[in-house]
């Protein structure tokens, strides 16, 4: 699969730890950036949490593994993992294609909605990003 | 602040858009385009690797062969000019101060190839116990080596068959080289042994034959998947070759260092054994990972691009060793499945 080109879309909030959040009502789907899985390189293991287990904000829910690498997947909400996205499961270079859409790695319902506020939006995200 | 070492070929590498990281001491490329895409280069066509940041030590004199024949563990008697020979250079205790490669040049000179993490610990051992007549020195900076591998590879570079682990002074684009037939993937292919200064152009015309550069990060997953140990993880001062399955490296009939301890050990069999195992679940071992069941750890781990499952290599008790071993990994707090297989993991007839 040919790897995605650099992108931060408006419609998401961004948490510092490189994940994503679309937000829809008291669901959110979840997933990593363009920036966490280019420095990852090509997945090959995604480490899902359980359907039904929580999920705390700032808190690793799985782990992404790279031929080289493994990482902490850091929940950027909480809430209850309603679905595992099993298609990356089972093809995790899926991410790497696609990090905002068939690339989503989980989906939840919000414990705490008001958390949302505390996530960068994509023109803050991308300017935490020209910091590092 | 330590300052990281440069090959002749950082700057090409960096242009190549490669993502550099420190390795024993140098800034190294450890992939371009990708490790997996590299990988399977290797495994279907051809990849180049830099890998001038290995050392060369040579020994040069009258008694160099015997200097040599009382340090290494393989029989140097086994080569004459133009060949090269897989050994060990041992300690006391018969474990493993390095794995090399040795060439001999002439009768009275060889030329060691050593992993760069131990440059100096193996020139040290070396020079320490030099005798009158050997003369030891370290070559390092004198070479660049570069590693073209592959099925396609001595096509593309327009080179023979040839024998393995022989070598012949050759020339390739203009570029005066020495051809080893050597390398550490599985597949057919020679490393290419030149002056820096003239490693960048040798390096353009590799590249500009087809060949694909490939980084370390591909280097360790191809040797992984052929079982070829890394000193350092799979290997190492404290590992001894009988248990790590290079006995055949060792002539047992002659004396070198170390010599008697490996006799005992081979004579009442080791206590542990270096096996190849594959996960039947999906987990990707690594290194320092405990072996639960039976009782062992992870010496090398990874993902296998070519059978897409997680492989590894690890110690476990010689009474478990057999092949068709079930294991049980701890995989960060979680157990995964493994099985013991026949060393190498992967076989070229597997691939489609």
């Amino acid at each position: 699969m040919s790897a995605a080109e650099q992108s931060y879309p408006d419609d998401l909030k961004y948490h510092r730890e490189h994940d994503w959040a679309r937000i829809d009502g008291d669901e959110a789907v979840l997933g990593i950036t363009w920036y966490a899985q280019d420095s990852l390189g090509e997945l090959v293991h995604f480490e899902p949490p359980e359907q039904g287990q929580q999920v705390q904000r700032d808190a690793s829910y799985g782990e992404v593994e790279s031929v080289k690498a493994v990482s902490d997947v850091i929940s950027p909400l909480s809430g209850e993992v309603l679905e595992v996205n099993r298609k990356v499961v089972d093809e995790p270079e899926t991410v790497n294609g696609d990090p905002y859409g068939e690339g989503w790695l989980i989906r939840i319902r919000l414990s705490e909605a008001s958390e949302a506020d505390d996530l960068l939006d994509a023109g803050a995200y991308r300017a935490f990003l020209a910091e590092q | 602040m330590q300052t990281l070492l440069q090959t002749p070929l950082h700057d090409r590498h960096v242009a190549l858009g490669a993502r550099m990281v420190p390795f024993a001491g140098w800034e190294m490329p450890v992939q371009y385009a990708g490790v997996i895409p590299e990988h399977r280069a290797v495994r279907g066509d051809a990849g180049v690797f830099d890998v001038s940041h290995m050392g060369e030590i040579e020994v040069e004199g009258p008694r160099a062969k015997e200097l040599l024949q009382s340090l290494l563990s393989n029989d140097l008697d086994k080569l004459e000019p133009g060949k090269a020979q897989y050994t060990l250079l041992t300690n006391e205790r018969g474990g493993i101060i390095d794995d090399l490669i040795v060439y001999e040049l002439e009768p009275t000179r060889f030329l060691m190839v050593v992993n760069a993490s131990n440059r100096e610990p193996a020139f040290s051992w070396v020079k320490e116990r030099e005798i009158r007549g050997s003369e030891v020195s370290d070559r390092s900076n004198d070479y660049a080596l570069l590693a073209v591998q592959g099925p396609k590879s001595l096509e593309r570079l327009g080179l023979e068959q040839g024998t393995p682990f022989t070598w012949e002074m050759g020339e390739l684009d203009g570029v005066e080289v020495m051809v080893n037939r050597t390398g550490y993937t599985g597949e057919l292919g020679c490393e290419l042994m030149t002056m820096p200064e003239d490693a960048g152009e040798l390096w353009d015309r590799v590249l500009e034959r087809g060949v694909v550069p490939c980084g370390l990060g591909a280097r360790d997953t191809l040797r992984l998947e052929v079982c070829y140990p890394l000193h350092g993880n799979d290997i190492g001062p404290e590992t001894d070759a009988i248990s790590a399955g290079l006995g055949w490296t060792c002539a047992l009939g002659k004396e070198f260092t170390g010599a008697s301890v490996l006799r005992e050990i081979k004579e009442r069999g080791p206590e542990r054994k270096l096996v190849a195992f594959v996960m039947e679940e999906k987990a990707i071992p690594r290194q320092g990972m405990p072996i639960v069941d039976p009782p062992g750890e992870v010496t090398s781990g990874s993902h296998s691009p070519m059978l897409d499952v997680g492989i590894g290599m690890g110690y476990v008790p010689a009474d478990r060793a057999a092949s068709g071993t079930d294991l049980i990994i701890d995989v960060r707090g979680r157990e995964r499945r493994g099985r013991i297989v026949p060393k190498p993991i992967y076989k070229r007839e597997e691939s489609a």
